[in-house]
């Protein structure tokens, strides 16, 4: 099988397999006090110590959730609610087509305790349009509780301008989160350094960070927010108060084994990595557009604009899920890209945003490579694209009008 | 050959998928889903649309060992059954939704993207038969499980969709043994609740449901003659033979019971009378198809316009009457150019116009038409 959709998830690597295979043998509870305890600890801190140092953070911001999804709810509840003991501070600014862990949120926040979601315009590549960003900040930062935003589209690929977005929110004394599930392990994320170019202020600017650690080779069931340390924020989960009291719960020492070993791996190749896979999804665009020239790019154009990784077309006139269905049949593994409800599907939110319409977001076919992609992979799926897409087309037909409107 | 199951996340559609495997074809579960907002859990009587459903469907297709997708129907159900249902009901006539999804949906827009996709055809869960004549031609019958039988609401498809469609239930004698062989093959559904309610109304209420999109107006509620005998709240909540609730403030000359004969949307005007006024001597549609052959190619009649000896059904579980039908030129002011004319042997009541005759010989479905029109077996002051 050809799998090209290592944005839902990638296979572990096998040092992660191995690391976690390990911790899963050992005894303690890292908050013990005795010697078992003790060793569950410093497995669990130099893990900590590990991921830390991949993301330009001290281990002590980091703080181990239980995913993705989960960092993203922490750091944006989390600092809207702190954010409102200095006086109300409703408004929350995000961009339009961010991740649903994102949305999701803020649309809790919004319908259950009064926020108010200002949602930023993007460009037709995705990107967010940062003097929206500096005028809604400019307009009255006080009531700002957050920005937050993707460093890079989970679904179009598509880099933001993170250094600028910081800038603007550390001017303006506003925190801002990054949502950088997607983009780990595909460009360089150094938190430290961020802070330090734009002068960020205590508690301002880039103060969190979240990660996921099945998206880079590691176990699923963990991710991780960093904090900064002049940041605050309330905890989402009560209890032993583990992590600096924002997250307590007993911590998963082996799964923070594997996410350290694969975050370590990535990191120390990342270059080598980022240029092969870019080879890769260039080779992809390029094959789509000889075998289907009316297939449509979405996202940057640019290939410094985009994930090194990440293809997205729309095909016209097609639904995404019959060239899934078509492509699966022939042995290829690729993702509509858009929100799934129990599979569920819905034109992309992210695609609408961009301006595109919906018979473009329903034909949107999303293509993300790993590390370990080849060329036979790619190969495979521009072997099968050209049936596919003819008899995607027919069923496109077929779906808009049956005989009856014929 | 290749094969797409619709899988509603039931039983009837779970066996049916694993009957076509162990025939050998290669079968892929298909699960259509009809709302972008569906509710996450079962209740009540409704077995599908629900993210339960989509799971129940999910995990059948994963023990037959078949790959699962669902696919995105929902535009099209709500245009063609949705909106269908409230604009049918709007100009006061009384559709089954269930059919207009099988004419529309699992046999139109399901079956011509699947067969678009390279699939020969559409397995369901239904209970009804397909046969071969001696021509080759494609015959639907009613199902050997007399009590489950669905050919009625089958009865729009027409010879092209019955090529493609495959109805694996259709010589099982009970629903039970149906149940039984699920629980044989370790299907966790095998005694999931059957489903009968309209599975786009989530709490089962249909009148509230109606008023909610139709909207209310209080108007007349009146006799054969045109007198005003009470008023309503709102026509569409009214069908017709329904006796309780009329709360009439003007009672009967003769003291006894009334009916709703008719429903009037355009005046907003309900019709009430005695029982015997509800029997209907004839019912015509100009919205008729033919389940495989026609009358004529059926060799039941030499040339339109003559009478043919048939059975007629007009509702899901109602049961089949002696009729005579044929096919005739039909009023100007139809839709089609001829109208199907049925008269049952004996009267028919509770008939509403809307409503699918379902005409049958033997237990072969000939075809079906939508009533237009009834005629009352009684005049008025009779």
């Amino acid at each position: 099988m050809a799998y090209l959709d290592h944005a839902a998830t990638t296979p572990m690597l096998p040092e992660a397999i191995d690391a976690l295979t390990a911790a899963l043998g050992v005894t303690g509870n890292p908050a013990s006090i005795h010697s078992a305890g003790q060793q569950a600890k410093r497995s669990l801190e130099e893990s900590r110590e590990r991921v830390a140092a991949t993301l330009g953070a001290d281990a002590i911001e980091v703080v181990f959730t239980g995913s993705g999804t989960e960092a993203v709810n922490l750091a944006i509840k989390g600092l809207h609610w702190r954010r409102q003991s200095g006086g109300p501070r409703p408004r929350i600014l995000a961009p339009a087509g961010e991740h649903h862990a994102t949305i999701d949120t803020i649309d809790w926040l919004v319908a259950h305790e009064g926020a108010e979601f200002v949602e930023l315009p993007v460009d037709e590549v995705g990107r967010v349009r940062l003097d929206a960003l500096a005028d809604e900040l400019a307009r009255d930062a006080a009531s700002i509780s957050l920005v937050t935003m993707l460093w890079a589209s989970n679904e179009v690929g598509t880099i933001q301008p993170v250094l600028e977005a910081a800038q603007l929110a550390a001017h303006a004394g506003v925190p801002l989160h990054i949502d950088a599930v997607a983009a780990y392990g595909q460009v360089p994320i150094d938190v430290r350094a961020i802070r330090r170019q734009t002068d960020a202020p205590p508690g301002a600017g880039l103060v969190a960070v979240s990660v996921s650690a099945h998206k880079i080779g590691g176990p699923a069931g963990i991710g991780a927010l960093v904090v900064d340390r002049s940041a605050q924020l309330e905890p989402l989960l009560h209890g032993g108060g583990q992590q600096r009291r924002m997250r307590s719960g007993t911590q998963d020492v082996a799964a923070a084994a594997g996410f350290a070993a694969a975050a370590t791996a990535v990191a120390g190749r990342l270059d080598v990595d980022a240029e092969h896979m870019a080879a890769l999804r260039d080779r992809l665009v390029a094959g789509v557009a000889r075998l289907v020239p009316e297939a449509r790019l979405s996202g940057d154009p640019d290939p410094a604009g985009r994930l090194p990784a990440n293809a997205h077309f729309s095909f016209p006139g097609c639904e995404g899920d019959s060239l899934l269905f078509l492509l699966d049949a022939a042995g290829v593994a690729v993702s509509t890209g858009s929100a799934c409800q129990a599979g569920v599907p819905e034109p992309s939110h992210v695609l609408l945003a961009m301006g595109r319409s919906e018979a473009d977001a329903r034909g949107a076919l999303r293509l993300t490579l790993g590390h370990a992609s080849t060329e036979a992979d790619v190969d495979a799926f521009l072997a099968a694209l050209p049936d596919a897409y003819a008899r995607a087309s027919r069923a496109g037909l077929a779906a808009r009008t049956t005989s009856f409107d014929r | 050959m290749r094969v797409l199951a619709a899988m509603s996340g039931g039983v009837d559609s779970a066996v049916a998928a694993a009957r076509a495997v162990e025939a050998g074809h290669d079968v892929v579960g298909v699960h259509l889903a009809l709302s972008r907002m569906p509710g996450t859990l079962r209740t009540g009587s409704r077995g599908c649309c629900t993210i339960e459903d989509s799971m129940d469907a999910q995990r059948a297709a994963n023990l037959l060992g078949i790959p699962y997708y669902v696919w995105d129907f929902s535009e099209r159900f709500k245009a063609d059954v949705v909106d269908d249902f409230i604009s049918e009901y709007a100009a006061g006539r009384t559709p089954n939704p269930c059919m207009r999804c099988n004419e529309r949906i699992k046999f139109a827009a399901l079956l011509e993207k699947a067969l678009a996709l390279g699939f020969d055809a559409v397995a369901t869960g239904h209970y009804a038969k397909i046969t071969t004549d001696a021509s080759g031609r494609r015959e639907l019958h009613r199902a050997s499980a007399e009590a489950k039988d669905q050919s009625y609401v089958l009865g729009v498809l027409t010879a092209e969709q019955l090529e493609h469609a495959y109805f694996p239930l259709g010589d099982t004698p009970s629903k039970e043994l149906v149940r039984q062989e699920a629980e044989r093959r370790g299907l966790q559904v095998a005694r999931k609740p059957d489903s009968y309610d309209i599975c786009f109304i989530s709490d089962g209420d249909t009148k509230g449901w109606l008023a909610e999109k139709v909207g209310t107006a209080a108007g007349d509620i009146v006799d054969r003659t045109g007198e005003v005998v009470g008023s309503h709240e709102g026509a569409h909540a009214y069908t017709v033979g329904q006796r309780k609730g009329l709360r009439l403030g003007t009672p009967a000359p003769d003291g006894r019971p009334r009916f709703v004969l008719e429903v009037r949307p355009k005046e907003n005007t309900v019709v009430v009378g005695p029982k015997e006024a509800l029997a209907i001597g004839e019912i015509a549609g100009s919205r008729f198809s033919w389940a495989g052959a026609d009358p004529i190619a059926s060799g039941l009649v030499a040339a339109d316009g003559e009478p043919f000896v048939c059975e007629v059904q007009i509702r899901a579980h109602a049961d089949p009457v002696p009729a005579v039908a044929r096919l005739v030129p039909a009023a100007p002011e139809a839709s089609g150019d001829r109208e199907l004319v049925i008269t049952p042997d004996t009267p028919l009541d509770g008939v509403a116009p809307g409503q699918t005759a379902v005409v049958y010989v033997g237990t072969r479905v000939l075809g079906q038409c939508t009533i237009d029109r009834t005629v009352s077996a009684v005049p008025v002051g009779a």
